[in-house]
């Protein structure tokens, strides 16, 4: 019960940001649609709707982290978070619904980059709902990393942190570039990382291909979620123990 | 503990690194008083308040609270008290009634219970006419009291109030000890000040903190009496050279220069002598006036005082 209060609280407090939910979701989404009107006049596969819309999808999320990270960072400086300390909330409750928020945000994410992709031509199917079996550890890893980020750092020194991060998703998720034609250090990194994994397990979900053939990929996506997620809390305790 | 205490610190210490923030406190707060911890930025004051209400363990001693000890029973203590934190501590982006009905459903209230409640309080803190405006658009006064109503939420027998009037307008701040006042012998208080005018207008108790160390202790009459021997003169000139000011300060505790003019304080100000003394360097005096001390010169004193032990 004061778990969902209290995750209440901080779904409205995102979902009342109209410059954050811009940037979150109508943003991406415009540039789906650009990208997709691209491809109409310059054939790339990449931006094909099937292909762009995990990529873009992926894309989004690492605003997740930008959420989480000013949340969490704003309630530290204003005190909120000392309030809420001295209420009888349960550390786990305080856990739950500082994360629980954005996983809905995700749902919301999800639903509107699907429908535009839809609208341009990607084929609607089970795949979008078995795509969520990448989609939330992927939304877990953001999640996990706005904790750490606002734990760390003032509201006012996240933007370059926050920056970094969503340039880091966007660019190694593979959404804008293929890095089979670009190899070297970068396709490296690129498989190191787990979003471009996420990106090719939608893509091979959505073209139809058996979930066994991405259960590498899977794992490799759920051990960050929870190694991200793990952190995050660490982080997250460290911080109301210090605070 | 006595059931008369609500508050019991014994040699109470927090350390931070190499930093003794507070340091082995003792005292006593009764029951339905309203006890004041003044002290300058720094002294230890939210540092003493943090302990008590079990966000910071004290690096040794101990403290109990309405008879649970803070290294033992952070639970049931949270149960108990309310806290309106320095700063204003409020969901910005949430309305006035939207804060109050979340701090009751954290502290379990039913939907029923919970409305009633934040009515009583929204009552209380005249926010009712505001109670579905954004708290980003209210005044710093509103959002204070505000944060006194999320406090009381719970009708804690114990307040803890940190600099509750803090970069408020005389106004404002006069609002919010109406209310203070109202709670007088009803709930225990403890709230942190630097304002003077504020432990003084508000207090049965103060304890003056400096250095994490406890100075003085006492009501705020008790507080004034002692220093009542205190004299202060103040001296205007166009320019009083520095050998002049040194020649002063061997004599008498406390010469600075204020933007009123020269302030000398000390308990037996010989007139005659320092007007000579001054006027034996050339200074044309322009302007001399004896100052009856209040309770933020007593303040002053007290905290000179301990800095040059």
């Amino acid at each position: 019960m004061r778990t969902v209060a209290l995750a209440g609280r901080v779904f409205k407090e995102v979902y009342r940001d109209r410059a954050g939910i811009t940037l979150g979701i109508i943003y991406p989404a415009m540039l789906m649609v650009i990208f997709v009107l691209i491809e109409g006049h310059v054939p790339v596969d990449i931006f094909e709707p099937i292909n762009i819309m995990p990529g873009i999808t992926v894309f989004s999320f690492a605003f997740l982290t930008m959420f989480s990270a000013s949340m969490l960072a704003r309630d530290r400086e204003k005190a909120f978070l000392v309030r809420l300390l001295t209420t009888p909330l349960k550390p786990s409750e305080f856990i739950l619904a500082y994360s629980l928020p954005y996983f809905l945000i995700a749902l919301l994410q999800t639903a509107v980059m699907f429908l535009t992709g839809t609208l341009f031509g990607a084929p609607a199917g089970i795949g979008y709902i078995t795509s969520l079996l990448f989609l939330l550890p992927t939304a877990m890893i953001c999640i996990g990393i706005g904790m750490i980020l606002g734990s760390l750092f003032s509201e006012s020194a996240l933007p370059a942190p926050g920056t970094i991060t969503i340039v880091i998703i966007a660019f190694f998720s593979g959404a804008f570039a293929d890095f089979k034609m670009i190899g070297g250090i970068i396709r490296t990194i690129a498989l190191v990382l787990p979003f471009s994994h996420a990106v090719d397990g939608i893509r091979s979900i959505l073209a139809g291909n058996p979930l066994s053939e991405v259960m590498n990929s899977l794992y490799m996506v759920i051990a960050y979620a929870l190694l991200f997620y793990l952190l995050g809390v660490l982080f997250f305790k460290w911080r109301t123990r210090s605070i | 503990m006595s059931e008369t205490l609500a508050i019991q610190m014994k040699g109470i210490t927090r350390k931070f690194g190499k930093l003794t923030a507070v340091n082995n406190v003792n005292l006593s707060i009764k029951r339905g008083e309203v006890f004041s911890l003044l002290g300058p930025n720094g002294a230890g004051k939210t540092t003493t308040i943090k302990m008590l209400c079990c966000l910071l363990k004290p690096t040794s001693g101990s403290a109990v609270i309405l008879g649970y000890d803070i290294t033992k029973d952070s639970e049931k203590i949270k149960r108990i008290i309310g806290v309106s934190p320095q700063e204003t501590a409020v969901a910005e982006k949430l309305t006035t009634r939207e804060n109050l009905d979340l701090m009751a459903r954290i502290f379990g209230f039913r939907k029923e219970d919970a409305r009633d409640r934040v009515k009583t309080l929204l009552d209380m803190t005249e926010l009712s006419e505001r109670s579905n405006d954004k708290v980003k658009k209210l005044s710093g006064g509103m959002k204070r009291r505000l944060s006194l109503a999320m406090a009381l939420i719970s009708d804690p027998d114990l307040l803890f109030l940190d600099e509750p009037t803090l970069g408020l307008d005389p106004h404002a701040r006069r609002s919010i000890w109406k209310q203070i006042e109202a709670f007088k012998g009803k709930k225990t208080i403890l709230l942190t000040t630097h304002y003077l005018e504020e432990a003084d207008a508000l207090s049965d108790h103060v304890a003056v903190i400096k250095d994490g160390k406890i100075v003085a202790y006492g009501t705020p009459h008790e507080l004034k009496r002692d220093t009542a021997a205190m004299q202060i003169m103040v001296i205007r000139a166009q320019r009083i050279p520095e050998i002049c000011v040194d020649e002063l300060k061997t004599k008498y505790p406390s010469v600075k220069e204020t933007e009123e003019g020269l302030e000398i304080r000390g308990e037996r100000l010989v007139f005659d002598d320092i007007v000579d003394s001054v006027r034996s360097h050339g200074v044309k005096i322009e302007w001399l006036t004896m100052k009856q001390p209040s309770l933020d010169d007593v303040f002053s004193s007290l905290v000179e005082k301990e800095g040059t032990e």
